[in-house]
């Protein structure tokens, strides 16, 4: 998109502006901020302060912020009305094995693909690309019917196993990255000797760290955060996990807003947890590709 | 291209080792492409032209499952909700979206870091946990919302998700308290590619803040919007949990989400045959908004490079 702006004029040498600087004044920006990080905050805050409630307390008018008394045990009693811990063990099992799988698999074929040229690798490229856009979620009644035939259902494999055949949005972050490392390093290295494979792990993998760890962030919040995905592999409550758990929870009670409210905040944690610890994987991988991980 | 088990590397040429190597190495992601996504496509096509409740035999029902689509009141519903909700929440979205990456990107501006964190931190939750805690906010009686609507105005605040006329736009707020600062932080390093000689030298030419926005920032921004743009609406049609979990497709199926319809039509009630047949003419709607995406991916795709490359 060309832009045609820069006709200079040199004699009219107006004071350069700040570069981005809107009409507002910094003080208002800041007050947009804000704001905008209170409407972030605030439902957080009334998950936690509506954990910490007793029942009638939820229920009063006008609401109040600060729970009185507080109800430390609306936690125990909320995880142990189902099994959470057993959910929140599946979801690891489940999340940990996704990962490894994703990445590992993912990192060899976006060497494949940034590095060897075959014939068909152009199209086969663009098929990778293409897949970003196709709606998974439109094949889950195929899906779940080759699953059955495998006799996978009700296991974590239909959920694990997909993922070591590598993932279009990762295969795509990561060849972009190994793109930029310099081939000069191949070159030496295959000087010295070393195969591709032996390339592969020595150079390539250590020099790109970041964009594993994006994609491992990335595969790690899909996996946990996943939905329907369970809700229909999983039928027996001991294999659930914590979503699908969190949802039938909801189911068991009328209203009992204080322990749904404990809950979610627990199944809140780790997601938020690992997004504190790896931040700066969150934000160089959504930088790195312009989108956030929405692989289907 | 089958002498590969020779063990001494000298016999391939380069070339050929080159390309047994390309093969070897992404042969994992074309294995799973057939088994994951070929396989399934031939199968939800073949499934679209039967009838099938996973129990007996699947019965040939040739177009018939294509023809009760347009009848079908209900489906007609899912893809207008669908749709209504996508123009709704993407321009909205994008609007949030850019406008707070603007604020920030301001030299003036501090804790940039803190910032984008904190608008960040929604993404990364479990959408059942936000469905369940802004259930509680919507609450009709006891909620915050309308709690406080209560107290400051005087009046009962409306219903919300009990609605029919505020449920999508109730859903479209709590979808843009989630996914603002993904967008944010996409924009933003957009933000931070464009060259600041063009504004040095727009500057130069008088150019004000609102000038250079409309000609220079909103144009190089416009392949970034434009691709959030189509992918924000192929992802309405993956909206799932929050019609699962919050409000069940209701109320009077304003929020009949197509995902949850087709859920209920394949596991609810197991018509595997007519449910793929809604699967496939939303397909080829996605595939049609898709090409229009790679009608543009040359503007996109440069600007990768050029991202990718700054880091």
């Amino acid at each position: 998109m060309a832009v045609n702006v820069a006709v200079a004029m040199p004699q009219r040498k107006n004071r350069l502006r700040e570069k981005y600087l809107p009409h507002l004044g910094v003080a208002a920006i800041y007050a947009i901020l804000l704001l905008g990080a209170v409407l972030i905050f605030f439902p957080f805050a009334w998950t936690i302060s509506t954990s910490l409630k007793t029942e009638q307390q939820t229920l009063e008018y006008p609401p109040t912020w600060v729970p009185d008394p507080v109800q430390w045990e609306n936690y125990p009693n909320a995880l142990t009305a189902r099994p959470f811990g057993r959910y929140y063990l599946n979801t690891t099992i489940i999340t940990v094995l996704s990962v490894i799988g994703q990445v590992t698999s993912s990192a060899v074929v976006a060497y494949g693909f940034a590095r060897f040229r075959f014939p068909g690798s152009g199209v086969l490229f663009m098929i990778v690309l293409s897949t970003l856009m196709i709606p998974f979620h439109m094949l889950i009644i195929p899906r779940f019917i080759l699953f059955k035939h495998l006799g996978w259902l009700d296991t974590f494999l239909p959920l694990i196993v997909p993922n070591f055949f590598g993932g279009a949005f990762s295969i795509f972050l990561l060849r972009q990255y190994f793109l930029t490392i310099p081939l000069d390093l191949d070159e030496a290295a295959k000087m010295d000797g070393a195969s591709a494979f032996q390339i592969f792990m020595r150079i390539i993998l250590p020099l790109a760290r970041p964009a594993l760890g994006a994609v491992a962030v990335f595969e790690f919040m899909s996996t946990w955060n996943d939905f329907l995905g369970p809700l229909i592999y999983l039928s027996s409550d001991r294999n659930y996990t914590v979503s699908i758990g969190l949802a039938a929870f909801r189911n068991d009670y009328f209203t009992a807003w204080h322990l749904y409210m404990a809950a979610a905040a627990v199944a809140m944690l780790a997601p938020l947890v690992v997004f504190f610890l790896a931040q700066k994987y969150f934000i160089s991988g959504v930088a790195l590709t312009g989108s956030g991980g929405s692989k289907g | 291209m089958t002498a590969i088990n020779m063990p001494g590397k000298k016999v391939l040429s380069p070339r050929l080792r080159e390309a047994v190597n390309g093969y070897l190495f992404t042969s994992p992601w074309l294995l799973g492409f057939l088994i994951f996504v070929i396989g399934p496509m031939i199968g939800l096509i073949w499934l679209s032209f039967h009838r099938w409740d996973l129990i007996g035999d699947p019965r040939s029902v040739g177009w018939r499952n294509y023809e009760r689509l347009f009848s079908d009141r209900l489906f007609l519903k899912s893809m207008e909700v669908t749709i209504i909700y996508g123009l709704g929440r993407v321009p909205l979205g994008i609007f949030v979206a850019l406008g707070t990456a603007l604020l920030l990107n301001n030299r003036r501006i501090k804790f940039i870091g803190i910032w984008r964190t904190i608008y960040y931190m929604p993404v990364v939750l479990p959408p059942v946990a936000i469905s369940l805690v802004w259930m509680w906010i919507y609450n009709p009686r006891y909620g915050i919302l309308n709690s406080t609507i209560q107290q400051v105005l005087g009046v009962p605040g409306p219903r919300w998700l009990d609605d029919p006329a505020l449920v999508l736009p109730s859903l479209m707020i709590m979808a843009v308290w989630v996914a603002a600062g993904r967008n944010m932080i996409i924009y933003l390093s957009g933000l931070q590619g464009i060259s600041s000689e063009l504004y040095e030298a727009s500057a130069i030419d008088g150019a004000g803040y609102w000038r250079q926005f409309w000609r220079i920032t909103l144009p190089l921004l416009t392949p970034i919007i434009f691709f959030n743009l189509i992918t924000g609406m192929i992802d309405t049609f993956k909206l799932f949990t929050q019609a699962y979990v919050m409000t069940e497709g209701g109320p009077r199926n304003q929020s009949l989400f197509f995902t949850y319809y087709l859920f209920q039509k394949g596991f609810a009630q197991y018509q595997m045959g007519y449910a793929s047949a809604m699967a496939v003419v939303v397909f080829f709607i996605i595939m049609a908004l898709t090409l229009l995406v790679f009608r543009w991916s040359k503007a996109w795709v440069f600007y990768e490079g050029e991202l990718s490359g700054a880091s």
